[in-house]
């Protein structure tokens, strides 16, 4: 059905202007254009230039101001978002008001100034005021757009707070994962060489604070408190993007990275303000990082902050769910990893130590 | 003087000797204005294929659900058995889009057409200062478009890891099949691409600091030889770092080294590499990267500059102010670059620097735009296509320089970066300012090439249809990406986030495709009028500039007698006083006198002496 709309359309298009050539050629001819330097159509071009300004400038309106069928600002739930938001509409109203200046005059000056006969352009080679004055002003509000810009940059970028909640996030094609501290908070050591099929995030178990590392499903994040992501990736860069936090940073393998901020907005909160009761925050991957690059996506929770740590106590650490891997703790910490891995409450410790010799990968 | 005399002599026995053969002539040709048009018909190839490859991708985005089974002939194996686009197939096509349009369209193409075909005739020489290198920069350009070209066709596909190619994607087969076979040749066409832009570039400045004819100093030149002289210097000094660039990647690649690669663990094994940095190539990257956009663009500026004044009929506003902000924004292109990388993990106190710089460079920007705004003020203004199309460039050089400066904003960039509201950016501000800046050109310069005209009237129906395109396919994208629509995705379903805007994306690529087709209109109109068009009058548009002396159709060497000699700048029109609203560059003052200021008259007089003392 398309192609048909399409090979019509194209057939239509090239009949008709091929017909509109001749005819204008040959009445061309007959009316002496040949000989103007000044087009016959000089007025019909500068009115439709006035046309399209006026179309174009209330399109532009319309559709800024909610003639659009879907909603093109993405609900804010953080900190800084606020910041950059206020930021953001700051800057367009100046650019905006510029845009909406400058093609008036574009235009208008374009039709108002047509040729005519009995006219003399005006020469006016330069004007140094002037130029001074256009260059002085465009310096000064970008100043200030640029002040406001690295006040909130430097504030954004700067240390996280001491008692920020730190999360690992790590991307490869083409999923995330995420790692948490778990009771002592503090995420242990990795080495990308210890990455394998099971142990994908190559955590590395002769770090003691390894042993309670837990990996869940979900991001989940405590509103109101501080969270610091830090970023890497195992094979290509990606980029952890999140739009309602208005949160970006790449992910890159060989160089962690990091970004922090305040969720305000719990993901009830949210189904809430948007009538969406299936709404989910989703981290996006936002860096070209191979085929399923589109589909690279994770669930994120905001929690209120006493689910958060019920949630975080219910997790069980990574070692618990893979306690192969004890086989990795240097013997001085088998113990202390069993203790931490909550594995002594499972089982007996010689069956475990049974499981750990009978399956060295 | 003398010298240019016996230059003049010299080559006016070399154009009688020689009656080239058709190779010679056209093929193989020394001729700028034959190696001018060899760049112009590439380049147009380059184009249409270029948007194309636009098209298909913006049907997979305006059209999830579309079967595509009837590009199967063209695509084999990457449409998939239930007729749909391969999502790695989709990124080839966003990568060679990129790469065809920046690179051999508005480069070359741009560049390479109308910094050959203007600087000999608008600054009066017979010809390049190297005919030689010039046919060598054409040649390896043509060498850099096969390869390219064939890329497009291997079993693995072209290049697929953005036309920014950054590792570790570019460098590992395992993460995209474009990465093999298709990368290397993307790389090897690079190499090629750049040597044609090094030798064409070395060209104009050589040519434009030693050949201009008598008089024609550098406050006489036109804008667009400032700006041609501009961008060359530009493109010598910031392509051979992407050389850099590619150098380290293809030892990453093929020699096992370390430059960009580092703890990287795919395809079930982690590679040995350690220590190495993808960051250092973004820097490399994008200190030619930055500046190519100012490649791309300051060209169009500068035959804008030209067309608008010409056809205002009133000279440029501001000269002086249009060079120092060319050559302003030139020295910043240079020292922005990394507010590509304000997310990439960069030390934030860089960021800082960066967003400093870069929005210190909107300044002369925005210079440029008011200037062009004066220039129509009380104009006469005369609508040919060509002047249309300036008109345009204006707009979208406005609308998409505005956006910058929100890119330019670290704290805002940080949500904007790789959305839609960034390929809503540059492709205004760049891609169809530069785009029409090239057709502008075009329009202008068309009599001069063949010696004919093309249509008006056709001339206007496409700027029409490509303008309200145009902006109808971009200015939409950018409410996509505020929304937050990332690029590059192949389709937009995955997430809940972007489950809106499925009819914009469709409208879209409605509009993309109607104005792609328009472009046809044009092809038709050049092919057409090169061979039946109208004879060209000697100044059809009342210029000032030199090449309107020459010949109907200039043969080699330009002017059939001496040089012409030039006198004053080449924007006085409509000078109180004067007769006729324009005054070539090669009229005295001292044939003026009734328009000259004060010091004009002043140099009236030792024309008159130096006339004297040569004859
Ligand atoms: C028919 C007209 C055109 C259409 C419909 C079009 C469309 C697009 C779209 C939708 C993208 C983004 C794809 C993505 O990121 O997912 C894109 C990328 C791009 N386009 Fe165009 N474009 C057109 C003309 C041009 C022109 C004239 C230029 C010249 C500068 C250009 C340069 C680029 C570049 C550099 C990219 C980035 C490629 C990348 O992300 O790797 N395009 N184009
Ligand atoms: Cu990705
Ligand atoms: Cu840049």
């Amino acid at each position: 059905m398309l192609n048909l709309v399409v090979v019509l359309a194209v057939v239509l298009i090239i009949a008709i202007l091929i017909a509109l050539f001749r005819v204008s050629t040959l009445v061309g001819i007959v009316k002496g254009d040949t000989q103007r330097q000044v087009p016959s159509g000089n007025k019909v071009q500068a009115f439709l230039l006035i046309v399209f300004m006026v179309v174009g400038l209330g399109a532009f309106f319309y559709y800024s101001f909610g003639g659009l069928n879907d909603d093109y600002v993405q609900p804010l739930a953080s900190e800084h978002g606020v910041i950059t938001d206020r930021l953001f509409w700051i800057t367009m109203a100046i650019t905006g008001s510029v845009f909406v200046v400058t093609q008036i005059f574009l235009f208008g000056f374009s039709y108002k100034y047509q040729h005519s006969e009995n006219r003399k352009a005006f020469y006016f080679p330069h004007n140094n005021k002037l130029e001074l004055f256009w260059t002085g002003v465009p310096a000064i509000v970008l100043a200030l757009l640029i002040l406001s810009g690295w006040r909130a940059w430097v504030d954004i970028t700067g240390e996280a707070p001491e008692d920020a909640e730190v999360i690992e996030v790590v991307g490869y094609q083409y999923a995330w994962s995420v790692r948490y501290g778990g009771s002592d908070k503090k995420l242990g050591d990795y080495d990308y060489k210890k990455i394998d099929a099971t142990n994908q995030l190559g955590i590395d178990f002769s770090d003691k604070d390894a042993f309670d590392d837990f990996i869940p499903r979900e991001l989940h994040v405590p509103k109101g408190k501080p969270v610091l992501l830090q970023i890497r990736a195992r094979d290509v860069i990606h980029s952890v993007f999140i739009p309602h936090f208005r949160l970006q940073m790449n992910a890159v393998p060989g160089m962690p990275t990091r970004f922090w901020f305040v969720p305000t907005k719990s993901t009830e909160d949210m189904r809430e303000e948007t009538g969406n009761p299936d709404f989910n925050y989703e981290l996006v991957c936002n860096k070209i990082c191979g085929k399923g690059h589109f589909a690279m996506k994770y669930t994120i929770v905001v929690d209120e902050p006493a689910d958060y740590e019920a949630w975080y106590n219910s997790q069980d650490p990574w070692l618990k769910q893979n306690a192969d891997y004890l086989s990795e703790v240097p013997q001085n910490l088998q113990e202390a990893a069993q203790i931490a891995a909550k594995l002594d409450d499972r089982s007996e410790p010689s069956s475990i130590d049974g499981i750990a010799v009978s399956s060295t990968k | 003087m003398s010298v240019t005399e016996e230059l003049s002599h010299h080559d006016d026995h070399h154009e009688e000797h020689h009656e080239q053969g058709f190779i010679a002539k056209y093929i193989f040709s020394t001729d700028h204005k034959v190696i001018a048009k060899q760049f112009l018909i590439t380049g147009i190839i380059w184009a249409l294929l270029g948007g194309a490859l636009s098209v298909i991708f913006r049907l997979q985005l305006g059209f999830p659900d579309l079967n595509l089974e009837f590009l199967r002939p063209l695509l084999g194996k990457w449409i998939s058995s239930n007729g749909k686009l391969d999502s790695e197939f989709f990124l080839a096509l966003v990568t060679m889009h990129g790469t065809i349009m920046v690179f051999f369209v508005l480069t070359a193409g741009l560049s390479g057409t109308f910094s050959n075909f203007l600087i000999p005739l608008q600054i009066g020489a017979r010809d390049m200062a190297s005919g030689f290198m010039n046919m060598l920069s054409y040649w390896f350009f043509f060498l850099s478009s096969v390869i390219m070209f064939v890329s497009l066709f291997i079993e693995t596909g072209p290049a697929g890891g953005g036309w920014t190619i950054y590792p570790p994607l570019s460098v590992l087969p395992q993460a995209i099949q474009g990465s093999g076979l298709g990368m290397t040749l993307w790389l090897v066409a690079m190499v090629f691409f750049i040597a044609s832009t090094l030798l064409g570039g070395i060209n104009y400045v050589t040519t434009v600091i030693n050949m201009r004819t008598e008089g024609m100093t550098f406050s006489r030149m036109p804008l667009t030889i400032w700006s041609f002289f501009i961008t060359a210097i530009i493109g010598i000094l910031s392509f051979p770092v992407l050389v850099a660039a590619a150098l380290l990647l293809v030892f990453d690649r093929s020699f096992g080294t370390s430059f960009y690669l580092s703890e990287i663990f795919i395809g079930g094994e982690a590679l040995p590499n350690m220590g190495g940095s993808p960051i250092l190539f973004q820097h490399l990257f994008w200190f030619l990267g930055h500046p190519e956009v100012y490649i791309v663009l300051l060209p169009a500026l500068g035959i804008t500059s030209e067309i608008i004044s010409t056809n205002s009929r009133k000279p440029i506003f501001g000269y002086t102010a249009m060079i120092l902000s060319m050559v302003a924004i030139a020295f910043l292109s240079f020292i922005v670059w990394a507010h590509h990388m304000f997310v990439s993990g960069l030390n934030p106190f860089l960021g800082s620097i960066f967003m400093f710089l870069t929005l210190i460079i909107a300044v002369p920007s925005a210079v440029k735009s008011f200037n062009y705004l004066t220039t129509l003020w009380k104009g006469n203004i005369v609508f040919t296509p060509a002047m249309l199309f300036s008109i345009g460039l204006v707009s979208f050089f406005i609308s998409g320089g505005l956006t910058g400066i929100f890119l330019g904003n670290s704290a805002l960039d940080i949500n904007l970066h790789d959305t839609y509201f960034v390929v809503a950016h540059f492709h205004l501000v760049m891609g169809s300012a530069a785009f029409f800046g090239l057709l502008a050109g075009v329009y202008h310069w068309f009599p001069k090439m063949f010696g004919r005209m093309m249509d008006t009237k056709l001339g206007y129906l496409h700027f029409w249809l490509t303008f309200v395109g145009v902006y109808l396919v971009f200015f939409p994208l950018h409410y996509i990406g505020i929304a937050g629509f990332p690029r590059r995705y192949y389709s937009f379903t995955n997430f809940d986030a972007f489950s809106t805007f499925t009819d914009l994306n469709t409208f879209v690529s409605i509009a993309a495709i109607v104005t792609f087709g328009a472009q046809f209109i044009f092809l038709f109109n050049f092919f057409y009028s090169m061979f039946a068009g109208r004879k060209a009058p000697l100044n059809p548009w009342k210029s000032n500039t030199l090449e309107w002396t020459t010949p109907r159709v200039p043969g080699h060497g330009n002017w059939p007698g001496a040089i012409p000699k030039v006198y004053r700048w080449p924007y006085d029109y409509s000078k109180p006083g004067a007769e006729d609203d324009f005054i070539p560059q090669t009229v005295p003052y001292s044939q003026t006198t009734s328009s000259n200021f004060p010091h004009e008259n002043e140099l009236a007089k030792s024309e008159g002496a130096e006339e004297g003392g040569a004859h």
